[in-house]
């Protein structure tokens, strides 16, 4: 048994700004918990039956007084309704120069996907502060990604993107929990968020990671491809190629896929939606679902043939056409995972022991 | 030997002397079975609820002994997985929502408004067996594999997922609301077309304004859960898709419709334990309840705005910032009628004439542990402490707060309160206090702790945990040790008094309120003679329109008259 820790500690700059509120919630809490406590205290002992106390004229009613109780509830509740939310706002939309992962859950690992083509499980290793946003999805059930010491959760669904962000300020490990319940091992799915100096991230990053390679990636005898990069070479293995080409023009058939991203979309039912990565991602696996005004329907469904990690990649190409990166490797090789078992994770995750 | 004689002439005579009353009116079997007596069907309400509410806190004490040590002391994942759901389902569809309506409300408001029964007596006896049938059900499927989705049945874990008997269970929670729905509805129309002559709806007890409230939340809210429950069974059994998105649904659909009942549930759990207490407190401060009409008020605003906060519970999912951002301020607002109700239960005592009976100090405990686990409410309407606390053992607590610490203490508070009435015998006082301080005591070693270990950021339904959380379990579980002897022990007083308790006499409280009127046990028809009410609701002295006190109660107490001025009492 370790000894009683009052507070988690605060990693991240968010973690700080929610600690006040907290803190300043938790006074609230005690001073009216105490009022409450103290008022039926005093009435029940001085008003208890038979003490010789003035019991005449009393009151049944008083608006006034329902008023001087009703109306500071009502303002300080709107206080800190004000205070949270700004804050929330806040970490709501990440900031455009943040580094982002790319995130898989499922029954029962995390899978994270950098930008640089690093794949990781159950583990992401991320830069002091450097803002950092998690864009993340399920390949089965809902999960949440759940980070107590940068005060911050969010789920995790199958299906849809969901983000969170952050800024940690502090090197170090910390866990990652899933925190939505999702079967079995649920309570086993977590890993680490790993807090590195700039120098010791980059260290990291030029020897790859030096984490067990992740199937769906791609090696070239010069090492593991960029993310983008691998979503160029999936692009042009399912033949995507053939109806939109890479360059400004596109084909007759499919369109030019040069500034797709954010780009504003007029759908055949007359909406319009922006083309965001969710977007991107059902116009790959569902293109029905969000066909074009002016679009033939000919673009077959990739539902079913495509991983969740190679939609990722592929929207990483996606959105990288047209920028003028090279397609370029320069990642060493890594080792395969070992088997996970049950014991093993839980020893990773709470026995301090590193996973193999 | 003689002394043994002279019991059993004692005894004989006891039974010569007692009046016929429902319980002893007739007494087979089928007398029992095909009842339509309200007081009878709340009788075998509270034989169920029980058993439900024992099992329940078996299945929580299975988990509280397993997370003593961080990696588990006897149950697998998937056994630890289906013990916490069985606790879930168990006690919010088989004890939280039944409890006091269809136990206490069953028995007490045809007695409190007048009236010879409920105005549907063959649905109430209906909604028993339903009620019976999914109790059946849920624990068929409980015992016979049993089912991993947590009571909350998220998609599409719930739908494609988990290989558990999840249909079944749902089905039980499905046939469930069907009960609630028939209870809700008799009330209503018996509040609208029952009360006695005078009576007017400003006169009602405020116990009758939480049953009404309560019931109009049930009416419309069970549908649209039962409907969703429904929706899981098509996907599950027949793959059409509805949740799941990999057959083309949605898994936040289900979030909100599960949630724009489940929320609602929660002030049909605490409403009536809400309602309990107004009754509670005013009899044993010998006081109108201050400020009658902002109470009633604030119960009818409660369920309203009940319907319109679920999103709050999504904060952390795929719902936009701004539709987070309306539910926060909602959830905010909906605080305000319940902090008025806390204050004004505690200012009814001012210059009333206060008795720590057993039920007070229930009443108390409620008031206590009601407060914090409405001020904790805050911290996850909040958004941005939501997304660090969400999910935690805070949430965790903090629903306990409210769930046992209101609506279970407003069960018990309500249960010793009436039983006098229900049984015509007193039990024994001091065990009584003894078991409202060792819940009082019990209940909070068991959570307080688990508010720290939330901030501290362990999820809920975890079998495994880190090791620097496991001094907090440790705690929390010896606590739930306190707390279940806190609850074993009103079985064992109130069984034990149904034989050698004393005669309680028709009004041992000496409260204002037409079940005090007739006798206890009360008739089978409840009243002899339709009671005509010329007084106004907790009148224990006359108060001119000023607030002033002008004289005597006009409720004919049937001893001497309650009249708490300062001159009588210095004579006392």
């Amino acid at each position: 048994m370790n000894e009683l820790q009052l507070a988690p500690i605060a990693a991240s700059e968010y973690a700080g700004e929610v600690d006040k509120l907290f803190w300043v919630m938790n006074a609230l809490t005690v001073v009216f918990t105490i009022i409450v406590m103290a008022l039926i205290a005093f009435l029940a002992v001085r008003y208890r039956k038979g003490t010789n106390v003035d019991r005449s004229n009393p009151t049944t009613h008083n608006t006034l007084l329902e008023m001087t109780w009703t109306l500071p509830a009502l303002v300080l509740g709107l206080g800190v309704f004000t205070w949270s939310s700004r804050l929330f706002a806040d970490v709501y939309t990440p900031p455009k120069n943040a580094r982002e992962v790319f995130v898989i859950g499922k029954q029962w690992m995390w899978h994270a996907q950098h930008s640089d083509g690093i794949r990781e499980n159950n583990e992401i290793h991320v830069p002091v502060n450097n803002p950092v946003k998690l864009s993340m999805i399920s390949q089965d059930v809902i999960h949440a990604f759940y980070v107590p010491e940068f005060r911050i959760q969010r789920h995790v669904e199958p299906g849809r993107y969901t983000s969170m962000w952050f800024t940690p300020t502090r090197i170090g490990k910390y866990r990652a929990y899933c925190n939505v319940y999702c079967g079995t091992q649920h309570s086993e799915m977590g890993g680490w968020v790993v807090v590195q100096s700039r120098e010791d991230f980059e260290k990291w990053q030029a020897g790859g990671g030096g984490r067990p390679f992740y199937p769906g990636g791609i090696s070239t005898p010069n090492g593991d491809l960029s993310l983008a990069q691998t979503g160029g070479t999936l692009f042009r293995k399912y033949q995507c190629a053939s109806c939109h080409v890479d360059g400004p023009k596109g084909s007759a058939k499919g369109g030019s896929l040069v500034g797709l991203y954010k780009s504003l979309r007029q759908l055949s039912d007359g909406s319009k939606v922006v083309a965001d990565e969710g977007y991107i991602r059902s116009a790959i696996l569902n293109p029905n679902d969000v066909r074009l005004a002016n679009s033939t329907g000919s673009m077959p469904a990739y539902r079913g043939s495509l991983s969740e990690s190679e939609v990722i990649a592929l929207i990483a190409y996606i959105k990288d056409i047209g920028s003028g990166k090279p397609l370029e490797g320069g990642r060493p090789d890594s080792v395969a995972p070992a088997a996970n078992t049950n014991s093993q994770q839980w020893r990773y995750m709470y026995g301090g022991e590193q996973y193999q | 030997m003689s002394t043994a004689t002279l019991k059993d002439v004692a005894k004989s005579h006891d039974k010569v002397k007692e009046p016929l009353n429902y319980l002893n009116a007739t007494n087979t079997i089928k007398s029992w079975l095909f009842t339509v007596d309200h007081k009878r069907i709340a009788i075998m309400y509270l034989v169920a609820v029980s058993v439900a509410f024992l099992l329940g806190g078996l299945a929580a004490g299975m988990i509280r002994v397993e997370l003593t040590v961080p990696k588990g002391q006897f149950l697998t994942n998937d056994a630890y997985n289906k013990v916490f759901t069985a606790h879930g389902v168990i006690m919010i569809f088989f004890f939280l929502i039944p409890a006091v309506p269809a136990v206490l409300g069953n028995f007490i408001l045809p007695l409190m408004l007048g009236a010879r029964d409920l105005a549907f007596p063959r649905l109430n006896l209906l909604s028993l067996y339903v009620y019976s049938a999914a109790l059946v059900m849920g624990l068929a499927a409980i015992i016979g594999g049993g089912v991993d989705t947590g009571w909350t049945f998220y998609t599409p874990y719930s739908s494609v997922y988990s290989n558990s008997n999840v249909a079944l269970t749902i089905m039980a929670a499905f046939v469930a609301g069907f009960s609630s729905i028939f209870t809700g509805l008799n009330f209503i129309v018996t509040i609208h077309k029952m009360r006695a002559p005078g009576m007017t709806w400003f006169k009602m007890p405020l116990f009758a304004w939480a049953m009404y409230a309560t019931s109009v939340i049930i009416m419309l809210g069970t549908p649209v859960v039962a409907i969703t429950l429904a929706l899981v069974v098509v996907e599950r059994t027949l793959g059409f898709g509805i949740f799941s998105p990999e057959i083309g649904g949605d898994p936040v659909l289900f979030q909100h419709l599960f949630w724009f009942y489940s929320h609602p549930a929660v002030y049909i759990m605490v409403l009536p334990a809400m309602g309990v207490i107004n009754e509670v407190i005013a009899a044993n401060s010998k006081k109108r309840i201050f400020g009658y009409e902002f109470v009633a008020f604030s119960t009818m605003a409660i369920a309203v705005f009940g319907f319109i906060v679920w999103g709050h519970h999504m904060f952390a999912s795929s719902q936009s910032m701004y539709l987070g951002l309306v539910f926060s301020v909602l959830s905010f607002l909906v605080a305000v009628p319940s902090a008025v109700k806390i204050f004004n239960w505690a200012t009814t005592m001012y210059k009333g004439s206060v008795e720590l009976t057993s039920h007070m100090l229930y009443a108390f405990g409620f008031l206590g542990l009601f407060t914090i686990g409405g001020l904790t409410g805050l911290y996850l309407s909040s958004l941005a402490t939501d997304i660090h606390l969400t999910a935690t053992y805070f949430v965790v607590a903090h629903f306990h707060y409210v769930m046992v610490g209101g609506t279970a203490m407003g069960f018990l508070a309500g249960l010793h309160f009436w039983w006098p009435k229900m049984t015509g015998r007193m039990y024994n006082e001091v065990w009584g206090k003894v078991s409202a301080v060792l819940v009082f005591l019990g209940f909070n070693l068991t959570f307080l702790p688990q508010f720290v270990v939330g901030y501290l950021g362990m999820p809920r339904r975890y079998h495994f945990y880190p090791p620097e959380f496991q001094l907090w379990h440790v705690m929390s579980t010896g606590g739930a040790f306190v707390l279940g002897v806190g609850f074993l022990l009103p079985v064992i007083y109130l069984l034990h008094s149904l034989k050698h308790g004393e005669q309680a006499g028709n009004n041992p409280w000496r409260a204002v309120g037409l079940e005090w009127l007739t006798t206890s046990p009360p008739d089978t028809h409840n009243f002899h003679e339709v009671p005509v009410v010329t007084w106004e609701a907790y009148e224990y002295f006359q108060e001119s329109h000023h607030g002033g006190d002008v004289g005597p109660s006009r409720f004919p107490f049937d001893d001497e008259a309650v009249h708490v001025s300062s001159d009588e009492e210095v004579h006392v």
